[in-house]
């Protein structure tokens, strides 16, 4: 009896807490000037590359360093799509992934061979082909000096620059109308991978990362969960890449580097490998940290140096500190904090859930890293 | 003839470039599982160091050299000793993060003290070259060689019949038990990260040397040698020299013989296309281990 109101009131908590998190990222928009609106908008767009990347990587043990790859294949169908062939937002967008998705059908195939490190140095080799098309055929990706892309636009709602949107007295300008639109996106992903790993394919994918070989012999189809997580995440990362470069508009062929890779595989460990808000959490500290510095370093104080390698400096020494202090990530701080919680007696219970999630985490890097 | 022994004649120069950075990664690699991505930004260290003693500390290019291998090998050291042995015991992919940070840190550091532009070697050699038979022999390019030879042989003679050697070897065939036979684990760690430090001041002084520069830009080989220790199995120095050099072959070859129609610039990408060749025949590159696996 007393644990089963213990658990309805946990349960009461949670959904306050997400209706709480819901009303804060829907009034956010009001409380930021443009800048920040943007960074805010951006870092939306990118989790749900990253929320992709931890299908694969996270839940399903696969270490991609290939995930700019297809971000530019979402971003690319598009520019041709939307661009040349002036197709409807409500086509290239679920096209985007759907590209994507095929490709990562295509590479699937190589996990069956490869593991750990292996495949992720295949992943970079991606990127660097990648590249070289883009660099190469410019009816893509309009050559060497990049291309537009378009802005979404279907039926009343228009994105373009300095398009705007009134409900009620309440005017979204541009960068709000993107901020919502891939609100609504993450919400819908987050609340598919969340069904996803809880359900068997998702059972059957973090079994193939704990122990592929028992997995194997349990009656796991190792070929399909594999290529099913490839297919998901190139999915979400297709559409992430399209709703980027369509918010940018200009990209050159340039930006797909490994780099942007690493960029994602660091959100996911930061915020917390297979979790679904780890995406989310990582990517607010891995896109929004550069601006953020931007704006705390004033442009006098830089003593000389470059502004912008003042910044990457700052940012590379955070993501060292970082990890030295908390190699556990946000999870293992949100450990610390709910285990000092508990100790002050406010949420009794709760740490001993965590720090078990933390040791899973813990257990399962191992067999993900060293392959 | 001659074009094509010029063009293997630089592709195995370009080969030993690749090697080098190849045996750093994999020295680190075999000890510690972590891969090192801060590798090539110790490459552009190395050069910016060289460049720095040799032309505005003026001292002798030889002292240079050795003064930033020395310099080099014990920030490798010191980096191992000061950040990475907190992390003992803590995920790998987390001590990957931070060699991902470290570079992070090196590559924007470097044009914000030195700026952005290519600087000077002071190399003796500039573009300098012997010609035999037709091939253009740069000077640079057969000092390469030869040093590549020298530190290879030094680096598998310090392996095979030294101490630390056996304690590198030990450590990486099994770090518990080599920690249970009194092994200086820890030491072994710090020996590493020297060695990928010091054989990176050497990478990056010949890969500034004639026809590129030193420029912020340097680094990036260790990306395009990521091909060369794949190929040769990750935990394999002599994989890493056996794929160094394929690779700055093939790199080599494909940019003097690749058809037009598969677009400029296409010897960048083509070690990866061998690589990935290589990798779906042998999954473990041509020398690695197949790790044995207990359910």
């Amino acid at each position: 009896m007393s644990m089963h109101t213990s658990h309805r009131r946990r349960f009461g908590v949670t959904s306050a807490g997400l209706l709480g998190l819901a009303v804060l990222a829907i009034v956010l928009p009001f409380g930021l000037n443009a800048g920040q609106l943007t960074t805010a908008t951006f870092v939306l767009i990118a989790a749900i590359g990253a929320l992709g990347l931890n299908v694969l990587t996270g839940y399903t043990g696969q270490i991609s360093l290939g995930h700019a790859f297809f971000l530019a294949v979402g971003a690319y169908t598009a520019g041709v799509l939307g661009g040349n062939d002036h197709l409807t937002a409500l086509i290239w967008l679920p096209a985007a992934g759907v590209v994507a998705a095929l490709c990562g059908a295509l590479v699937g195939p190589t996990a069956l061979r490869l593991r750990g490190l292996y495949l992720a140095i295949v992943t970079i080799g991606l990127v660097f082909i990648g590249q070289h098309i883009w660099f190469n055929v410019p009816a893509i990706s309009g050559g060497p000096g990049g291309r537009s892309f378009p802005a979404v636009a279907f039926g009343p709602f228009d994105f373009s620059a300095g398009q705007q949107l009134t409900i009620g007295g309440l005017v979204i300008d541009h960068n709000g109308l993107y901020y919502y639109l891939a609100l609504i996106i993450l919400a819908a992903a987050m609340l598919f991978v969340w069904n996803l790993v809880r359900g068997r394919p998702g059972r059957a994918m973090q079994a193939v990362r704990d122990r592929e070989i028992a997995a194997a012999i349990m009656g796991v189809d190792l070929a399909r969960t594999k290529m099913s997580a490839f297919v998901i995440s190139s999915f979400l990362t297709g559409v992430s890449g399209a709703l980027y470069a369509s918010y940018l508009s200009f990209a050159t062929p340039g930006q797909w580097s490994v780099l942007l890779s690493v960029q994602y595989v660091a959100a996911i460990i930061v915020g917390g490998i297979g979790t679904v808000w780890g995406a989310l959490l990582g990517s607010i500290v891995i896109f929004a940290l550069p601006a953020v510095l931007q704006s705390l370093i004033p442009q006098s104080s830089s003593g000389g140096l470059p502004i912008d390698d003042l910044t990457s400096i700052a940012y590379g020494v955070l993501i060292i500190v970082f990890f030295v202090l908390e190699p556990h990530g946000i999870v293992g701080l949100g450990r610390r904090v709910a285990s000092l919680w508990s100790r002050i007696g406010l949420r009794p219970g709760k740490g001993g859930g965590l720090s078990q999630e933390a040791q899973s985490i813990e257990n399962r890097s191992e067999a993900t890293w060293a392959g | 003839m001659t074009a094509f022994l010029q063009l293997l004649f630089q592709g195995v120069a370009l080969g030993c470039i690749y090697a080098l950075v190849a045996l750093g990664f994999t020295v680190v690699y075999r000890a510690s599982k972590v891969i090192n991505f801060a590798q090539g930004s110790l490459l552009l260290v190395g050069a910016y160091l060289v460049s720095f003693l040799a032309t505005d500390l003026n001292l002798p290019f030889v002292a240079a050299v050795v003064g930033a291998i020395a310099l080099l090998a014990t920030g490798g050291a010191v980096f191992q000793m000061t950040v990475l042995r907190r992390m003992l015991g803590q995920p790998v992919f987390v001590l990957v993060m931070i060699t991902i940070g470290l570079s992070i840190v090196i590559d924007s550091s470097i044009p914000a003290i030195f700026g952005g532009n290519a600087r000077i070697l002071g190399d003796p050699w500039g573009a300098s070259a012997v010609h035999v038979g037709g091939v253009t022999l740069n000077w640079v390019r057969i000092w390469t060689v030869v040093c590549t030879g020298l530190i290879l042989a030094l680096y598998f003679a310090f392996d095979r019949f030294s101490r630390y050697g056996l304690a590198m070897r030990a450590t990486a065939a099994d770090e518990e038990a080599a920690l249970a036979v009194g092994v200086p684990v820890r030491r072994v760690y710090a020996l590493t990260w020297a060695i990928a430090g010091g054989v990176a001041a050497v990478g990056g002084l010949f890969l500034a040397g004639f026809p590129s520069s030193v420029n912020p830009s340097l680094g990036d080989v260790a990306l395009r040698a990521f091909p060369a220790i794949i190929l040769g199995g990750l935990d394999s120095p002599p994989g890493a020299v056996v794929g160094g050099i394929t690779i700055g072959i093939v790199e080599v070859m494909s940019s003097g013989y690749a058809p037009g129609w598969l677009g400029n610039d296409f010897s960048s990408v083509a070690p990866y296309v061998v690589m990935i060749l290589v990798l779906l025949s042998r999954p473990y590159g041509l020398f690695g281990t197949r790790p044995v696996e207990r359910v």
